[in-house]
């Protein structure tokens, strides 16, 4: 049986935003500062390190989870994905994020990435969301500068262009 | 705010989750979703010298319905409940509560039985299971119990779980042929901690309530077919049993306040569901 | 096409931020490099309120693998000085504890160590010796002769104090027909950002120069007050920030002692030093707005027209006044009378300070507590003249005619129509509706409010206000303080693209963008062609005291400034242009990138190419331009004067005017809130960026909602504080948060270049008290302090509760001091009073049936010490505890007094056991206790602590009963059974 000592660093093998990657880590690392110190993805943020403020949300295995109520050693083996992942391609934007944009759904940005990985899953497993629901959801995240009202408008909004981009595909 | 020093042993069978349990006891504890666990080890209020994960249990890891009960596994999450297809038919209560439970985004990775573990005294899960009078299956390397729920949380953050038992699955009684439930909390926030939480069930002979938030565990109380100033005093009676206290978010009054009123409204709505 | 109708300025473009800012890319302080062999800090906090530090033990911290240094309070009097203070007070202000503490979360110890992981080890390590002293939380109760002192060197613990008459207050109160007044106590809370504060610092001893990167938003005042407590030269500290904030509003003001202190810690350890604080820590220790005790009181005309007002404010700043304190108190000393014509005032102003953490800068800034006195005042007045409120409101505001308008305490209001805005709110907002939805609401029986607000939201604060505080003498010989140096730069490049250079310290507003806007639009130009750097470095930008991101001052004066800089630079331009294309410099136009004669777009260059001209040729410059490639612009307002000898002041260049209105329903089982409409209307001037402002609008509307429903910093009054996390501190998530419906006119400024007036602070001063107004008028009462919590509602309703039955437990329990728990029980031993007695006084039975006891000392008789591990549940940790026992009757009953110390907090309770023999021959033991816990365990978990703490105690007797009886407590058991039967409702 494979006991992880405290004092050493030990391997963790996973698959990140679709890439194998092996890192080391203290079994006690949280996977934030894994993410963000150890294999340098600085989007994921760290805003209250309880799991409260949403702004480290990332995917694992394709749900929305709080990176700072896990240990990087519980993702060996799972599939992470992060906001470096969630742009076409550089240069580009998703509609999500595009629709962010054109909102002003965002100003200093700090619980965005959070916002759009949360929202990403969202949408894909509710095209059609009603603004209620869409709240309650919402509601595990904490954004101090937009008042959220266009952060609802801008997921709306996305869902309505996801929405067409299927239809016309 | 990073955890101390532990060690980490991801399981791969049950007898290696037990064995560890077994030489460590207290200084050992299991990981599941983490989703409380993680904060407590961050903040410092927790320091194990050993981390069990026992996520990688299969046998863990199952919904089943069998002898009336539903059977959710250690290793179940949250959402993977409230997702399993058959809930809202076996358990009304239990899916109306769930979705009270933190937010989508900590349910996607904590577990009903890591609720249940931690037994926070306005926990939604613990709340239902004795409400529903439920039970819990506790096992070592050598040998299994049942605790019912009732017995099994004894105040705030703790339970009956011995220091070499873990916690292998709960059991949620499905719901009886005849019967209405109904479940409301009244938190600050949305998500928030519930200031009071209340859970009834009825038949046409019975009056169950359990109360979160207000004493320092879940509490059930269970009346005849009371109504009118008799449920009234009955409610009453159970408020001040509750022996509520203030706190930041709260007096001690509204939560009393809270458990006569949201008390009856719940076992109103049970009953219109009865009916 | 006319140059004017393709401004930029005015449109809501897409934010330049934003690309980076949503793929991950930010660049936030914890997200950049540092130096290679950079260290990581982690503090040490006070568990206490108040205590004297008797030892600070550090070795084994100091000896723990990966740690570099640890620095305690007698470093800091080693290298620093005291932060300088703004009053005149004999007072330090040292960003550590050193040798006392004074509010709860206080920096006593840091550690620089390899990685964060092992500083905090090594934070468990430290052993600090603490001799506890009363606490004083309560402003007013901190005036009393008797109250604990914070500060020694203080006879009193008011660090300032001063009055002030504008007119003749006595006499309009003499004449008038009423004299009414109110008291309010508005609570602390903070607008806490996402983010964290964080700091890098490098001392270099060859230069004995430090360069320290943090996200401090300015003022740059501070610059000075760190230049000086780090004892060098202010060209010896360079200050920086990083290229993104996440957020601040005000918060990040509060950094500047960690500033000191990881220079500091920089200089002892020899290497660059990294720390990022962390939730529980900015909670506990950044600073927040300041509570404020205010007894306010006007002078009114039997019409509701008030003639006077006399204002009483009680400031608590905290444990110490720290710079730029008293400024909360004096930053709205001009704005004393509101949107009011009010000539006549009284001021008499006490900053006092208390054992609570300091406060500093945070969004509103002192409007809050001043329109929250002042807008129930005139809703009071209303009720009690038995007038309409939006009436006594329109009666009394400064006439449109009017302005400029001096207020008496001597505010300069630069533009407005506060009549028109409250015509076209109470139109466009649909007041007629909203109140007959409240009527109908009432005819159903349900609790419908509607509250008015009418606030002057001041920015671009004048540098001298804060010496307000100074009497007249003492501001004499200090020397005037007056302005608002605005500060920018403008460049282009070889290949003629353009720069701007700011020193706004952006925190997420879109600074970048608008100013993109604002020069594109001189240089015919599109905003895409402007890049804008906004991070700021004091060793090569130029700024100055007032640079920096406060007092909503970007839109009036830093893009004033930029344009200033812009135009300037156009000019320039166009001589060159006027030479190369024989035209006049009039004649020329910037359009579409091309520098062109009007109404000949054949005789044209391209900008770039004229633009490069002062890199490539700069002997072809016509004689009268020196260089055309770098513009630096200064501007600051020439009516932002000191104050005058009569203490008047012009304490803000601009005023805009926000006028709201609130309709609510508050339930009648919960006392929840439930916000049905929310109107605010807003003069903020030339709007520079519709969608921006109306982001500054929605975002302070929720920190303003938070303020008054959900937030607050609470205090026990015993010191501790309570809040300690976001399960604690309630921030409002968008299922809180309505859309609020906003409205605009606008007035713009004459005194700023672009007539744009601040409105990011507004709705954080006029939504609390408008909301406290709705639900006022929704509960038909009189008194009402934030945050309007349901619970507080609730008991308002008066409902007689009903009483308990005759056997259930006492409900009633004696209200605590602090974070106080009470309980009581009854245990039974199956043996004799005596053999329970005996087995009480003796230290190996303690040792062995105290919970998690590993070491029992006996002091004296009745005394005894231990060491114990205490854990419920997971939560575990190591304690010292101290018991001692007095009013013994043997064997019957005794006093049990004991403290317990440790890394999760402190306890300190006071119980009574009784023992009664009962009739098998056993003992009955009835014990009640009264604790108080501190420190991190009543910060972040006062939740769980009365059930916690009474599972310890019954483990205590439940040992003890196995111990005496020698079995395993059947009594106990049978004991417990019963109590669970009864619960059951089936004995």
């Amino acid at each position: 049986m494979p006991r992880l000592s405290a004092t050493s660093r030990h391997a963790v093998s996973f698959v990140l935003n679709g890439r194998s990657t092996t890192a080391d880590a203290e079994p006690r690392m949280l996977l934030t500062d894994f993410l963000r110190h150890v294999l340098g993805l600085t989007g994921t943020h760290v805003g209250c390190e309880h799991g409260v403020c949403g702004a480290c949300t990332i995917h694992i295995d394709g749900q929305p989870a709080r990176a700072c109520l896990t240990l990087a050693v519980q993702v060996d083996g799972a599939s992470v994905r992060t906001i470096e992942d969630l742009a076409p391609e550089p240069g580009r934007l998703s509609v999500l994020q595009a629709a962010f944009r054109r909102h002003h759904a965002l100003q200093c940005g700090f619980c965005t990435p959070g916002m759009l990985m949360s929202l990403d899953a969202y949408l894909a497993a509710n095209p059609e969301p009603d603004e209620a629901e869409l709240r309650k959801y919402l509601s595990g995240h904490l954004c101090r500068c937009t008042g959220y009202v266009p952060i609802v408008a801008a997921a709306l909004d996305a869902a309505k262009r996801l929405r067409e981009d299927t239809a016309n595909a | 705010m990073k955890p101390p020093p532990f060690d980490y042993v991801r399981a791969a069978t049950l007898a290696e989750a037990h064995a560890v349990l077994a030489t460590e006891g207290t200084d050992a504890r299991i990981i599941a979703g983490g989703q409380t666990l993680v904060p407590m080890l961050s903040m410092r209020l927790a320091r194990p010298r050993v981390l069990i994960d026992i996520m990688r249990l299969p046998e863990l890891a199952t919904i089943e319905e069998s002898a009336g009960s539903i059977h959710v596994g250690a290793g179940v999450r949250q959402a993977e409940l409230l997702a399993w297809p058959d809930l809202a038919s076996r358990q009304p209560l239990l899916a109306a509560a769930l979705p009270w439970v933190g937010h989508a985004q900590t349910r996607s990775r904590g577990t009903v039985c890591g609720s249940v573990a931690h037994a926070d005294p306005s926990a939604e899960i613990p709340l239902v299971l004795v409400a529903l009078g439920g039970s819990i299956v506790l096992s070592t390397r050598r040998r299994q119990r049942t605790v019912a729920a009732e017995q099994f949380f004894i105040g705030s953050l703790s339970t009956d779980r011995r220091d070499e038992e873990l916690i292998a699955a709960v059991l949620f009684p499905c719901a009886p042929p005849e019967h209405g439930y109904a479940f409301r909390e009244f938190g600050r926030r949305h998500g928030d901690f519930a200031v009071t939480a209340c859970a009834a069930l009825v038949t046409p002979e019975r009056v169950r309530l359990a109360v979160g938030g207000v004493a320092d565990r879940p509490v059930a109380r269970e009346w005849g077919a009371l109504a009118g100033s008799a449920l009234d005093d009955a409610l009453n009676e159970f408020a001040y049993d509750l022996d509520a206290r203030d706190d930041l978010h709260a007096t001690a009054r509204f939560r009393r306040d809270l458990v006569r009123q949201l008390g009856r409204e719940v076992i109103m709505e049970a009953r219109r569901c009865l009916a | 096409m006319s140059v004017q109708s393709q401004a930029w300025t005015g449109r809501s473009i897409e934010r330049v931020e934003d690309a980076a800012l949503l793929t991950g890319l930010g660049r936030y302080i914890d997200d950049l490099g540092v130096p290679s062999g950079t260290l990581h800090a982690a503090i040490l906090r006070s568990p206490h309120p108040h205590a004297k530090i008797e030892a600070v033990r550090a070795a084994a911290a100091a000896a723990l693998p990966g740690v570099a240094a640890v620095i305690t309070g007698d470093d800091i009097v080693r290298l620093t000085t005291s932060l300088p203070v703004g009053v005149r007070a004999s007072i330090k202000c040292w960003p550590m504890a050193v040798d006392r503490v004074r509010y709860v979360g206080e920096p006593v110890a840091v550690v620089v160590a390899v990685d964060r992981y092992v500083a905090e080890d090594a934070l468990d390590l430290i052993e600090v010796g603490y001799r506890l002293l009363a606490a004083i939380v309560d402003p007013r109760a901190a005036l009393e002769p008797e109250a604990p002192r914070l500060h020694e060197s203080l006879d009193s613990n008011i660090a300032s104090e001063r009055c002030f008459r504008y007119g003749d207050p006595e006499a309009a109160f003499a004449k008038a027909a009423h004299r009414i007044g109110i008291d309010v106590h508005y609570p602390r809370n903070s607008c806490t950002p996402l983010e964290t504060y964080g700091v890098v610092a490098s001392y270099s001893p060859g230069e004995d120069a430090y360069d320290i990167l943090s996200g401090f938003q300015g003022p740059f005042s501070i610059h000075s007050v760190i230049a000086r407590a780090l004892k060098v030269p202010g060209n010896r500290l360079r200050l920086r920030t990083p290229p993104d904030s996440g957020g601040s509003f005000g918060i990040k003001q509060g950094v500047f002692p960690y500033l000191v202190l990881m220079g500091v810690a920089s200089r002892v350890a020899g290497r660059p030093v990294k720390w990022v604080e962390d939730r529980l820590e900015h909670l506990t220790g950044s600073v927040s707005a300041t509570n404020r005790a205010t007894r306010i009181e006007a002078a009114v005309d039997a019409d509701g027209r008030v003639r006077a007002l006399a204002w009483d404010q009680i400031e608590d700043v905290g444990a110490h006044i720290r710079a730029p304190e008293p400024a909360t108190l004096y930053r709205m000393h001009g704005n004393l009378t509101g949107a009011y014509d009010v000539r006549h005032v009284a001021v008499r102003n006490r900053v006092v300070v208390t054992n609570k953490t300091p406060t500093g800068l945070n969004r509103g800034f002192g409007g809050p507590q001043v329109y929250y006195a002042l807008e129930r005042l005139m809703q009071r007045i209303a009720l009690e003249l038995k007038l309409d409120p939006l009436e006594v409101i329109r009666r009394n505001l400064v006439p449109s005619k009017a302005f400029p308008y001096r207020t008496a305490t001597g505010a300069l209001l630069d533009s407005g129509n506060y009549q028109q805005a409250l015509e076209v709110a109470a139109r466009d907002g649909g007041l007629a509706e909203l109140r007959a939805r409240r009527d109908a609401a009432r005819r159903e029986g349900k609790l419908y409010g509607i509250g008015f607000a009418a606030v002057v939201e001041p920015s671009v604060s004048n540098m001298g206000y804060i010496t307000t505080a100074l009497t007249p003498e003492e501001r004499a010989k200090a020397g005037p303080k007056n302005g608002a140096q605005a500060t920018a730069t403008i460049s282009i490049d070889p290949l003629g693209t353009v720069s701007a250079h700011i020193a706004s310290v952006p925190q997420g507003q879109g600074h970048r963008t608008v100013l993109a806007q604002v020069i594109a639009d001189q240089l015919g130009l599109k905003p895409a062609d402007i890049f804008v750097v906004a991070e700021m470095d004091t060793a090569r930008d130029a700024w100055s005291i007032a640079s920096g991101n406060y007092s909503s001052r970007f839109a009036a004066a830093v893009c004033g400034a930029a344009h200033i800089a812009a135009a300037r630079l156009r000019a320039k331009l166009a001589r060159i242009a006027a030479a190369q294309l024989n035209v006049s410099a009039e004649e020329i136009e910037f359009a579409g990138g091309k520098v062109q004669a009007r109404g000949n777009p054949d005789n044209a260059l391209a900008f770039a190419r004229l633009a490069a001209t002062s890199h490539w040729a700069p002997g072809a410059l016509p004689s009268d331009v020196d260089q055309a490639f770098r513009e630096t612009a200064f501007w600051t307002p020439p009516e932002l004067t000191a104050p005058t000898e009569s203490d008047e002041v012009n304490s803000s260049l601009c005023h805009g005017f926000i006028f709201d209105i609130c309709g609510l329903e508050v339930d009648r089982v919960t006392g929840a809130v439930r916000i049905d409409k929310y109107v605010t209307m807003h003069d903020c001037g030339r709007v520079l960026h519709p969608g921006m402002v109306a982001g500054q609008i929605t975002g302070g509307f929720a920190h303003a909602l938070g303020a008054a429903l959900y937030e607050e910093y609470a205090y026990a009054p015993d010191g501790s504080f309570l809040a300690g996390t976001f399960a604690d501190y309630l921030v409002p998530t968008c299922m809180e948060v309505p859309a609020p419906l906003i409205l605009h006119i606008e007035t713009p400024s004459p005194f700023t270049p672009l007539g744009a007036k601040g409105v990011g602070e507004g709705n954080c001063m006029s939504t609390p008290v408008c909301v406290a107004n709705a639900v006022a008028d929704a509960l038909g009462i009189a008194d009402i302090d934030l945050p309007l919590t349901p619970a507080k509602l609730a008991a308002t309703l008066q409902r007689v509760e009903p009483p308990p039955p005759p056997r259930a437990v006492a409900a009633a329990l004696p209200a605590g001091k602090g974070r106080a728990l009470h309980g009581a029980g009854e245990a039974r031993v199956a043996a004799a009073p005596e053999a329970v007695w005996s087995a009480l006084l003796d230290t190996r039975v303690l040792a062995s049936i105290i919970p998690g006891c590993h070491d029992v000392e006996q002091v004296s008789a009745t005394h005894f010490r231990a060491d114990v591990t205490l854990g419920v549940g997971p939560v575990k940790g190591r304690y010292r505890a101290e018991v001692k026992l007095e009013d013994l009757v043997p064997p019957q009953s005794a006093t049990l007094i004991g403290s317990a110390v440790g890394a999760l907090g402190s306890a300190v309770g006071k119980g009574s056991v009784r023992l009664s023999g009962d009739d098998v021959g056993g003992t009955v033991i009835s014990y009640e206790y009264d604790a108080e816990i501190g420190g991190k365990a009543a910060a972040v978990g006062g939740r769980l602590l009365d059930g916690a703490a009474r599972i310890v105690i019954r483990q205590f007797f439940e040992a003890l009963a196995r111990r005496v009886a020698g079995t395993a407590a059947p009594a106990w058991r049978l004991w417990l059974d019963r109590l669970l039967a009864r619960f059951r409702g089936r004995p």
